[in-house]
């Protein structure tokens, strides 16, 4: 049966990319945008309760959450993931710039690199969770922090498992702090997963030079959200990791 | 057939909520008949077929916009100003009014009058025009106090205490709901407030206070209950008449305030004793270090909290030269006369 | 293409040969499952959005059959409370937020914007198939056993002692928000991209202005919801704490996540309705909206007001009065440009022209009924009055006045208004007005009992009752049989004129508006060109006098007379707007 029962056909050009709906390029450009925009501020909403609880919880436990921090997450660790993902925004960069250039091989190349460097990411948090899991620092029916007692004369800015505790800590109250800790960074882990999914669809439309993807507008889209994720973590990271002493 | 259209007003509160809702109900009908008689008559008079004059249609009118924007609005604030005045006067109790701890669980409401100790379950007898200030908590989901007649409610909270106090006017039988949706009892979880005249209040309260016969003793006060509760967990072991390195006095406590680690302040009210009590953790004082050294009582029952407090509360400020520990017997519960509680040495 | 060359058959009008459209031009599942194409996927939502209401119709019912013995025997405690916890979830999340925007939005957004789709056709596909999905899951979570912690959720009964299904609703409810986010960031960016040329804002119909508020609404407030329903299931499965004072969480800081987003939820409900009324009161006034821009602004107020007076709902919860006291007068303000709506609609009708067809009976009991609804609210931002009221039946009163008798008249008013463009038939006017009638006396009969009973102190969720109060129980629940047949029979005309009813021109109510310029049911692409605007929005008194139309050649049984109330402009000089004439059905 045949499809349309208009006689005239559409009036625009037809440029393989422009989608139907849409009357000229820029016009379909600048709803991409828009769209992707309006999605991120979705995603401001959505992760922004989430630092509305930890900021409620963690200044009514300032001690508490200063001492699981330096005993059980690793700066250098979180540091590393830090880097690895503000690099993989720059290099997430350089692929939207050489889709507008359309560079084919750039394009692959800088991709290549971003999904290696969030791979990496993942990687150290697969570390640091499964030691999390190992030290029953995971919500759930197995959850024990078992603090030992504060001893005198600890140093307040010394890190790591063996330094003595200042604060003392209660397993309910570790209990809010690894919730939100999972919680937080579980969803931007979930985002980062996410992000690399579409990047491998995107590497592989680019590599079969796919017509969607003979325009920059699918990368520039993808580029938007990987900032995003980029910056979720860039407030993530001092929130768990670098905790002041209250 | 005899149905209720409106509630008794049984209470000081009453009357003022029901004036703001008499002109609430006055704005109502007015604007809605207005607006409808408006909408009808021209509907009517322009519907079509009509030969009236329709010449010259307004389609915009900054005047009429103003006119039917402003007024509203000025009538709105007038009545949200008016409605502050009653709401915040339930935030403040009389200083004199007669406690009453509540407790919501599923699914009934335990009570006790902080002055006699006498409990109450899903009852409550008060005395005709007296401030009755009732300090309410729960001990699992969130309920809702609720006697309409007296146009009062509060919810009941696990964790923390909500105070609302009303002043009975008529006496009389009248509802108390649960007004917190609390599970598969929440309809049946009411009773009744009995509001009656001094004599009877008085009578009620002997008769229930002192049981002739019966295996208990009269009733004990909410203090000498902390009282017996702070031997029993050993709190003066650590607590005692004065502040020491280990631990702060409590004598003259409640009400003082309490400075924390971090430098914020809070006056020592129910809410801050409550939680120091089950969970010293998170009420560090300043200058007792970065670690509390108070064991945390958190199996203690809502109802074992208010009776420590009520003990905490009745222990004055200290005369002269701290006292020596001692197990002190000698504070024989007496009926207290209303509204006074005698001050409590540690013992 | 001019309109005004109207011959029939010029715009793919009846003719002998059957003509294609977006309905008859493929009839395979495939098709239908995998559409992208706006209409048939408002289609779509509209099966699955009656189904929704017709089951939490049922739980209503159920309720008020309950209610009408004090100590009641029918349903057991537990059950009772899942099934008005079923009627609230169903209700709200599964009818309300999605009816209007997701069937008439998505419909006739596009038309009246001028263009082909909305911008993202495969996103509002994804977007049908979140809502199926939970719906699917929420259902299932009520049949293996139900929810029974109200819609509302409170923590901690939802999140500790519940033993109901709470997880899998929850998880429902969760992708049903992002059902509705997908919406909105599909209609946001159709706004602003889409509009046909010369379509400026100032040009748009207020539906738009409505719409586009209510998406941005959707867009910030959502989220929200979605995290904090996250929360509760992690706290059901994991112990997390965040809402339970025994871990040192706050059952309070739910609520204020919670109402957050439930309260722009329901001008998130009642938005749309705002836009259908002003169109249908235009069109049937045969007159520009009064006050358009004011129209157009309070649209947008209401949606940033709304964002700011949550804490109403939690008046009694011992929070700071001081909190108490800035929601408060937040709430009054935020009625005064509701009100503004109000009077405009009604002094749009001075001087026009009236027909009393029955989306125009609808759209009159809807003002009537949604001030009532509105001003009831006061009683509740009042705080003292609040302290009184909350948690009883006056609530329940009051939200069903504005969510009934306000967003579920004005679905009921967009429906008749758009079916024939939707369907290319007529409903049966005679049955509509009728039904029109039944429903706005049925609702009073059921509501209005219950501010009495409310005010007399009747909480709310109580299956369980003072004997004193039945009096209005029964009348209420007289009432909701009425209202049940009042709903009732536009399903079954509905259902009937699909097959029986007359065949609809492209405007067979000589409405502005550019659906109103493209055939009905409209073809695939909407448009045979997209149309250029010259002319503002409801430029219906550039009509002529006197016009009698026949339809008889359409096959339309109605006659209608367009009796305008300006005499035309013959003067060219004088006339402003270059507008090709509404197209009628010749």
């Amino acid at each position: 049966m045949s499809v349309e029962v208009a006689p005239a056909e559409h009036a625009h050009g037809h440029h393989g990319d422009l989608a139907h709906q849409f009357e000229q390029m820029d016009q379909q450009n600048e709803s991409y945008i828009v769209g992707m925009w309006t999605f991120l501020v979705t995603e401001i909403m959505f992760f922004g309760a989430l630092f509305l609880c930890y900021t409620l919880y963690r200044s009514q436990a300032q001690g508490v959450f200063f001492e699981i921090s330096r005993h059980h997450l690793n700066v250098l660790l979180g540091g590393t993931n830090t880097v690895l993902l503000l690099t993989s925004s720059f290099t997430m960069a350089m692929v939207v710039y050489n889709a507008q250039q359309k560079d084919r091989n750039k394009q692959l190349i800088f991709l290549t690199l971003t999904i290696l460097l969030s791979f990496g990411f993942l990687v150290i948090k697969g570390f640091e969770w499964s030691e999390k899991f190992q030290e029953h620092h995971v919500m759930g029916p197995d959850f024990h922090y078992g603090a030992p007692p504060p001893t005198p004369g600890v140093q307040p800015l010394a890190t790591g498992k063996d330094v003595g505790y200042e604060y003392q800590v209660h397993d309910y109250q570790a209990q809010m702090y690894f919730s939100l800790y999972f919680g937080m960074t579980g969803l931007h882990a979930v985002h980062v997963v996410l992000g690399i999914i579409v990047m491998g669809v995107l590497w592989i439309m680019i590599f079969r030079r796919h017509p969607a993807v003979q325009y920059y507008m699918p990368v520039e889209m993808t580029g938007l959200y990987w900032h995003f994720v980029d910056i979720v973590w860039i407030f993530l990271f001092p929130l768990f990791y670098l905790i002041p002493h209250p | 057939m005899n149905f209720p259209i409106w509630p008794e007003q049984a209470s000081t509160f009453a009357t003022e909520v029901d004036n703001i809702a008499y002109v609430l109900i006055g704005l109502t009908i007015f604007f809605t008949v207005a607006v409808m008689l408006a909408l009808m008559f021209f509907a009517i008079r322009y519907r079509r077929g009509a030969k009236v004059d329709r010449s010259n249609p307004v389609h915009t009118s900054h005047t009429l916009e103003l006119a039917w924007s402003v007024p509203p609005l000025i009538i709105a604030l007038g009545v949200f100003a008016w409605s502050v005045v009653p709401y915040a006067s339930v935030y403040n109790p009389p200083k004199d009014a007669d406690e009453v701890y509540v407790i919501g669980k599923r699914w009934m409401w335990h009570l006790q009058h902080a002055d006699t100790g006498i409990r109450e379950n899903n009852e409550l007898h008060i005395p005709i025009n007296r401030a009755t200030k009732l300090t309410i908590i729960s001990q699992d989901v969130i309920h809702g106090f609720y006697v309409p007649e007296f146009r009062v409610k509060r919810d009941a909270i696990p964790g923390y205490y909500n105070t609302c106090w009303f002043q009975p006017t008529k006496v009389g039988k009248y509802f108390l709901f649960c007004t917190e949706y609390c599970g598969t009892n929440h309809s049946q979880m009411g009773g009744w407030v009995y509001v009656m005249s001094a004599a009877d209040y008085a009578q009620w309260e002997k008769q229930k206070g002192r049981k002739s016969g019966s295996f208990e003793a009269k009733a004990t006060t909410p203090a000498d209950e902390g009282e017996a509760l702070f031997r029993q967990y050993g709190c003066g072991n650590c607590h005692t008449a004065t502040d020491t390195a280990r631990a702060p006095s409590l004598v003259g406590l409640y009400g003082k305030e309490r400075t924390f680690t971090d430098g914020s302040k809070v006056p020592a009210d129910r809410n801050y004793l409550r939680k120091a009590i089950i969970m010293p953790e998170n009420t560090l004082l300043k200058g007792y270090g970065t670690v509390t050294r108070m064991p945390s009582y958190k199996d203690l029952s809502e109802d074992d909290i208010n009776q420590l407090i009520a003990y905490i509360q009745s222990l004055g400020a200290v005369t002269s030269a701290p006292k020596v520990a001692t197990t002190d017997t000698t504070s024989a519960a007496t009926p207290s006369s209303r509204g006074a509680q005698p001050t409590r040495n540690l013992p | 293409m001019s309109a005004s060359a109207l011959k029939p058959g010029a715009l793919g009008e009846v003719t002998s040969a059957k003509r294609l459209h977006y309905l008859n031009w493929s009839y395979t599942v495939r098709d239908w499952l995998l559409t992208l194409d706006h209409k048939r996927i408002a289609i779509l939502y509209l099966v699955s959005i009656s189904v929704m209401f017709a089951l939490g119709g049922w739980a209503a019912a159920m309720i008020r059959i309950e209610l009408t013995s004090p100590h009641g025997h029918i349903l057991e405690n537990d059950t009772y409370n899942k099934i008005f916890t079923m009627h609230g979830v169903l209700m709200v999340f599964f009818f309300l937020v999605p009816s209007i925007p997701a069937t008439l939005g998505n419909f006739v957004l596009p038309l009246m914007l001028g263009a082909r789709d909305l911008a993202f056709p495969k996103l509002n596909l994804l977007s049908w198939y979140f809502y199926m999905a939970g719906a699917a899951l929420t259902l299932y979570a009520i049949i293996s056993g139900g929810v029974d912690t109200g819609w509302t959720f409170y923590t901690p009964y939802s999140s500790v002692y519940s033993n109901s299904n709470v997880v899998l609703a929850l998880v429902g409810i969760f992708l049903a928000g992002f059902s509705s986010i997908f919406t909105g960031i599909n209609f946001i960016v159709t706004i602003h991209k889409m509009r046909a040329p010369g379509l400026t804002w100032f040009r748009l119909p207020l539906f738009v202005w409505a719409t586009y508020a209510v998406s941005v609404v959707i867009v910030l407030g959502t989220p929200v919801v979605a995290i904090t329903l996250l929360l509760v299931v992690a706290e059901r499965l994991w112990n997390i704490g965040i809402f339970n004072p025994v871990l040192g969480g706050d059952p309070i800081l739910f609520q204020h996540l919670f109402w957050f987003y439930s309260h722009p939820a329901v001008y998130i409900m009642i938005l749309p309705s705002f836009g259908v009324i002003s169109e249908v009161i235009a069109c049937f006034s045969r007159k520009r909206v009064f006050g358009y821009s004011f129209v157009a602004f309070s649209s947008l107020a209401i949606g940033v007001f709304g964002f700011l007076v949550w804490g109403h709902h939690m008046f009694i919860t011992g929070q700071s009065m001081y909190t108490g006291i800035v929601f408060s007068v937040l709430s009054f303000l935020v009625a005064i440009p509701s009100a503004i709506k109000v009077f405009n609609w009604t002094a749009t009708v001075y001087k026009g022209t009236v027909w009393f067809t029955a989306p125009m009976l609808y759209a009159m009991g809807f003002i009537g009924l949604f001030t009532v609804g509105g001003l009831t609210g006061l009683f509740l931002a009042s705080l003292a009055v609040d302290v009184h009221l909350n948690q009883t039946y006056f609530v329940v009163a009051h939200f069903h006045y504005v969510m009934v008798g306000g967003a579920m008249m004005g679905y009921f008013a967009g429906l008749h208004f758009w079916w024939p463009k939707i369907t290319g038939r007529m409903y049966p006017e005679f049955w509509a007005k009728l039904a029109a009638g039944i429903t706005f006396i049925g609702f009073n009969l059921t509501f209005f009992p219950q501010f009495i009973v409310g005010y007399l102190g009747m909480p709310r969720r109580y299956h369980n009752y003072p004997s004193e109060f039945q009096v209005w129980h029964i009348m209420s629940s007289a009432g909701a049989s009425v209202l049940a047949v009042g709903v009732l029979i536009p399903g079954i005309y509905f259902l009937y004129s699909l097959k029986y009813g007359p065949r609809a021109g492209s405007n067979p109510w000589g409405a502005s508006g550019l659906e109103w310029m493209t055939q009905s049911p409209p073809i695939k692409d909407n448009f045979d060109e997209p149309p250029v605007v010259t002319w503002e929005a409801y430029n219906y008194e550039d009509e002529v006098v006197e016009e009698t139309v026949r339809d008889q050649a359409a096959g339309l049984e109605v006659q209608r007379e367009l009796i305008g109330h300006t005499p035309p402009v013959t003067d060219e000089s004088k006339r402003t707007d270059t507008r090709p004439g509404i197209p009628r059905n010749e």
